[in-house]
């Protein structure tokens, strides 16, 4: 009370009215705040709100059709009898030859630009072509998939095969496995490698011993969530020619396959409205396999960080 | 010199084999700089390819013919190669998923970065991740099956004419029919596929990746900055306005731009959703072709090699590529240019 009594008595002071037009109207800068900040708030519950009504979605008309049945049988006309059985396998038959394949090499070409070479223009030029690579859109990938690995090397990797989309996938997740490996690797303190060459290692005996087990977890995240791409990805394989049908189990890597990304684009894209309820089914499989694989990247990373 | 060093000679089991190491060092450097090679091998495969192709299909089709054809229809007797009625439907599908993608993306990391309490942000990082990684086909189902009947019905009850009292004839789209005046929008109708709702569900898709990268950006302003525009007696929104996104552009933009990229090449939901009618022109009521969904047509078809289809797909790829291409040269600069440094 005292205080507003004082700045009313005041006299006002004329320079400062004569020179600034400055006006601090706080209520309305403040009322402008507010609306900014619902709008804020608006917009992540619009986008959660909507991806909640896809996974509801997919959830109420998917339920229904999901049993044992499903998840054994093969793709039949009659969607009653139509399961899953062979797309699972394929999925798995490929992931298994992804992992195998882009592992080694992603984690070899992480080491390479990060602890063999030093900072020279080949070690630029490839890191430029990485960051290129990873904008690449996947569709570009199947092409590259199709004339490369079906018709050029098609002798050895038997056309459209298992093998033929697995070095497809490979080539497409390879810039996120290089980088996520890349990003454990500078994670680990130098220190630890000083230690190792204290010990009297080589540039290859302290990354075998120290560096590569530091940034293992990293690694291994960076992996799965890589994998978990490949998943879900379906135009690289249409575009090399992955079948639809295949009312078999892949015998080995040179077989015909599907995946359940495409088996689900198969299904969608019919008319009947049972097959969209079973294409539904599929995406939970789908959904459960990747949240599964995340989860395990989570679990991983938080029990190797609390063992650090 | 052996009675000196005693234990060298026999007094140790432990011998450093010292020629050993070096060989295996040596085998695993080239080894792991042959693993590197191969991601120069795909960029070089990758571009090879589509010029082979491109160059094979352009000595069957006139450059001219494939600038200033005004139908795609390379599939059909009379053939056209009019590549703007692709690349119109994938501008079309890409403007209205920027437009989604860009405010929700962007004001959500806003809100996670500044607003947001500490143990909320926890929760919505990660699952923004998540969700960033949830499968194209899946949103193609959404597109096709759930938002575009709910965007018909949408329409049809804005189509529907609402009976009116007589003394409001003057508004404007009044009808009078027998014995009634009725309020009747012209509004126009929605196909089963049609590029507004791919353009929709597409740019839903993307918000996750622009909130997650744009957040980034933005947590990582210095606080300093901040308390510098509040000690100016700033409020908070003038605060972001003025300090905090100028200050995160960089990165912002970069992520948006990988949206815009994603956008162009995504191909299940335009697949589904969008259709398989190539038609030049930006309505979004109609069915469209994007290029990527012409190369699955073509791809699901039995197509032979070194037929003319098979040699359209790689023109049609390496336009998309090009246009890729344009944008990461473009958010490289960018970022390059506009990058600000703190310590």
């Amino acid at each position: 009370m005292t205080s507003k009594g004082i700045t009313e008595t005041q006299p006002p002071n004329p320079i400062l009215r004569a020179e600034t037009k400055f006006q601090p109207n706080l209520s309305k800068r403040y009322r402008i705040d507010g609306i900014f900040q619902t709008a804020t708030i608006a917009a992540l519950s619009i986008a959660m709100a909507v991806l909640a009504w896809l996974i509801l979605d997919v959830l109420i008309s998917g339920v229904g059709a999901l049993d044992w049945q499903f998840l054994t049988s093969f793709p039949s006309r009659r969607p009653e009898d139509a399961g899953i059985l062979a797309a699972l396998a394929g999925t798995g038959w490929v992931m298994l030859l992804v992992a195998i394949f882009s592992f080694p090499i992603g984690v070899g070409s992480g080491l390479y630009l990060e602890e063999f070479s030093g900072d020279n223009w080949f070690s630029r030029f490839i890191e430029i072509n990485i960051s290129n690579l990873a904008g690449v859109p996947s569709i570009i990938y199947g092409l590259l998939g199709l004339t490369a690995f079906v018709f050029i090397l098609g002798d050895l990797t038997g056309g459209r095969s298992i093998l033929t989309g697995a070095l497809t996938l490979t080539l497409l997740i390879l810039p996120i496995i290089i980088v996520a490996t890349r990003e454990a690797l500078r994670a680990v303190p130098d220190s630890i490698r000083q230690a190792g060459y204290a010990l009297g290692g080589n540039t290859w005996q302290v990354i075998w011993s120290h560096t590569l087990p530091a940034a293992f977890p990293g690694i291994l995240t960076g992996m799965i969530l890589a994998l978990s791409r490949a998943i879900g990805e379906t135009a690289p394989l249409i575009t090399i020619g992955a079948l639809t049908f295949i009312p078999f189990l892949p015998e080995g890597p040179l077989s015909p396959f599907t995946v359940l990304p495409i088996q689900i684009y198969n299904w969608i894209s019919r008319p009947q409205k049972d097959f969209h309820d079973i294409a539904a089914s599929g995406i939970i499989v789908l959904l459960v396999v990747l949240l599964l694989m995340n989860s395990l990247a989570v679990f991983l990373r938080n029990r190797f960080q609390r063992v650090r | 010199m052996t009675s000196e060093t005693p234990s060298r000679e026999g007094h140790s089991l432990w011998q450093a084999n010292y020629q050993s190491t070096k060989t295996i060092e040596t085998i695993v450097r080239i080894l792991c700089g042959f693993f590197a090679v191969i991601s120069i091998a795909t960029t070089a495969g990758i571009i090879g390819t589509l010029i082979f192709e491109t160059i094979e299909f352009f000595n069957e089709v006139p450059f001219w013919r494939f600038l200033t054809d005004t139908r795609w229809t390379p599939l059909f007797a009379s053939k056209q190669f009019g590549i703007f009625v692709l690349m119109s439907a994938t501008l079309l599908t890409s403007t209205i998923a920027i437009l989604v993608a860009l405010p929700l993306g962007l004001f959500s990391a806003i809100y996670l970065s500044e607003y947001a309490s500490p143990s909320v942000r926890k929760i919505f990082k990660p699952l923004l991740e998540v969700l960033a990684g949830i499968p194209s086909v899946v949103f193609g189902y959404f597109a096709l099956l759930t938002v575009t009947p709910f965007l018909q019905g949408v329409f049809d009850f804005i189509r529907t004419p609402v009976e009116i009292p007589a003394w409001l004839n003057f508004l404007p789209f009044t009808n009078y029919y027998e014995p009634d005046y009725f309020l009747e929008i012209p509004f126009p109708y929605l196909e089963g596929f049609n590029a507004l709702s791919a353009g929709l569900v597409l740019g839903i898709s993307i918000t996750p990746l622009v909130a997650s990268l744009s957040e980034d950006a933005i947590y990582s302003v210095p606080q300093g900055l901040r308390d510098g525009a509040y000690a100016l007696g700033a409020t908070k929104r003038e605060t972001i306005m003025a300090v905090v996104i100028p200050a995160a552009l960089s990165g912002i933009v970069a992520s948006i731009i990988l949206a815009i990229s994603r956008a162009v090449g995504e191909t299940m939901i335009v697949t589904l959703a969008a259709g398989q009618n190539p038609n030049l022109g930006f309505n979004p009521f109609v069915p469209v072709m994007t290029m990527t969904a012409y190369i699955v047509q073509v791809s699901l078809g039995d197509t032979a090699v070194g037929t003319l289809p098979y040699k359209t797909i790689f023109a049609v790829g390496m336009t998309l590529f090009l246009m890729t291409l344009i944008l990461n040269i473009f958010s490289f600069w960018f970022v390059r240019r506009f990058r600000e440094r703190y310590e």
